[in-house]
């Protein structure tokens, strides 16, 4: 009888009361900031080569990715005819950060980063160009 | 000093306003760090840290809630009955305080020449003697059922499905639970002999405890404990505002100062059947070197309140809520024969062993 009722609510006593002091898995978070992993899928990036982006305009991003969210446009440079992006916008409220871009990507031009606090107050302002995506020197 | 009002000495209303001031400012106080404690303390028992940002640890967390409720637009649904709606809240909450009247938070005190007991509801004459309200216990429990008009009056008047539900089953709850409670403190009256809680108290002196007179009075406490809980509507007994079934019980309809008196008036009761508890079963302020140091009293009497608050928390952090047939069955097929058996047996042990403190004369 006192096996049955009582003993499991003595038990689920005894449970919460060793939880009481266990340290909190809580992160304070704006405060405290979480570890981001090296392979973290965040925002993209586009790596630099001298003064404009490693993208050689290959469209594989586009046709790989799933949310078709990558749009591209290719031009020649008139003096080196090398292929570069005139365009190169992600639209973020697309994206769904599987990182295929990354895998498809020839030439190492796209990668992602740790940041993860991508919101903003207008939908204009997820649409990442070229510009804003290539690294700062 | 020797005017006298009503053939009593003046300095017996001063000490009386300044007692309501000091309990009413406690329980106040209590009730919103209650709040606060419930927060941390469940927050801690799921490995989690609680309010951590208003004040340092979320200590003004109460504060802020108290003052965003207060400036919270006050809601009166168009098909309610207004009077009742707008009464209820008050109706819950003033029960939940002045039952405080009669609980002894401290032994008596002497200041210059007047000797002051430390309860609302009590004064000691020429003579020494400790007079207040010799039927103390009833004066609770009557306080505490009329308590639950209060949440049955919300419930009808907000003219809602899920208030009307939540009404109901407070009101079957307490009507099943009261019983259950009541029958327990029988078994107090039993040794006893008085229903004045300044007896109940003296009796228990030198660690005489009721809760330890014997096993029957050990499995009262903890019955009169659980059918506390289930009067007040706490978990795991919280069906009157179960929110997975009735979105927020019998005060889904109230916002505002109004649903903050509801808030307030559970945390009140809480507090006032921990006092009770102690109070009945668990010596009063009695505690070491109460005798030499009378003043000391009341701090037993708030460390073994707060010991009890925090017992409701960890439970409230344990247990999940019963099913509505399994709270019924528990309080009239379980609490109810029990406590019959407990008031047989209490009855029995006393003609047999006798009513006095005999664990302490064992130890002595």
């Amino acid at each position: 009888m006192f096996n049955n009722v009582a003993s499991p609510l003595i038990n689920g006593l005894k449970i919460t009361f060793a939880h009481l002091f266990k340290k909190p898995v809580t992160l304070q978070y704006p405060t405290e900031r979480p570890v981001i992993g090296p392979r973290f899928r965040g925002l993209h990036a586009l790596n630099r080569f001298h003064d404009r982006s490693k993208c050689v305009a290959c469209y594989l991003c586009p046709t790989v990715c799933p949310a078709k969210c990558i749009t591209v446009e290719a031009a020649e440079d008139p003096i080196t005819h090398d292929k570069y992006a005139t365009r190169y916008d992600i639209d973020l409220l697309r994206c769904i950060f599987c990182g295929y871009c990354v895998e498809a990507c020839p030439v190492d031009a796209v990668k992602m980063t740790g940041n993860f606090e991508l919101a903003n107050y207008k939908r204009e302002d997820f649409n990442y160009t070229q510009e804003k995506l290539t690294d700062k020197q | 000093m020797e005017y006298e009002i009503l053939g009593l000495p003046v300095w017996y209303y001063l000490a009386m306003v300044a007692k309501v001031l000091v309990v009413f400012v406690w329980v106040l106080l209590t009730v919103a760090y209650a709040t606060y404690a419930e927060r941390k303390i469940i927050g801690h028992m799921q490995v989690r840290l609680g309010p951590m940002r208003t004040g340092w640890h979320g200590l003004l967390q109460p504060i802020a809630d108290g003052l965003k409720l207060f400036f919270k637009e006050e809601i009166i649904p168009a098909q309610a009955s207004t009077f009742a709606f707008l009464v209820a809240p008050l109706i819950a909450l003033v029960p939940a305080f002045i039952s405080f009247a009669v609980i002894p938070f401290g032994s008596t005190i002497t200041i210059g020449d007047c000797k002051i007991p430390l309860q609302i509801a009590a004064y000691a004459d020429k003579a020494g003697t400790v007079i207040d309200v010799n039927v103390g216990v009833l004066y609770i429990l009557a306080l505490s059922s009329l308590g639950v008009y209060g949440i049955v009056l919300a419930g009808w008047s907000s003219n809602s499905k899920y208030s009307l539900l939540g009404g109901l089953r407070a009101s079957a709850q307490m009507i099943s639970y009261e019983l259950a409670a009541g029958l327990a403190l029988i078994t107090v009256f039993m040794v006893s002999g008085s229903l004045s809680l300044q007896r109940i108290v003296a009796d228990q002196a030198g660690f005489g405890w009721y809760a330890w007179r014997n096993p029957f009075l050990f499995v009262a406490f903890i019955i009169f404990f659980i059918c506390s809980l289930a009067e007040i509507n706490r978990t795991p007994f919280d069906l009157p505002e179960a929110e997975t079934e009735l979105v927020s019980g019998f005060c889904t309809e109230y916002s505002s100062m109004k649903y903050a008196m509801f808030f307030m008036a559970e945390y009140a009761n809480m507090i006032t059947v921990c006092a009770m508890t102690v109070t009945l079963f668990l010596g009063g302020w009695h505690g070491p070197f109460t005798d030499a140091l009378p003043i000391l009293s009341p701090f037993y009497f708030i460390a073994k309140v707060y010991t009890l608050i925090f017992t409701c928390m960890w439970i409230r952090a344990t247990y999940p809520r019963y099913r509505y047939d399994q709270l019924m069955g528990l309080g009239w097929k379980f609490f109810l024969p029990i406590t019959l058996v407990l008031i047989v047996g209490n009855g029995l042990w006393i003609s047999v062993v006798g009513a006095g403190n005999w664990l302490g004369t064992l130890f002595a």
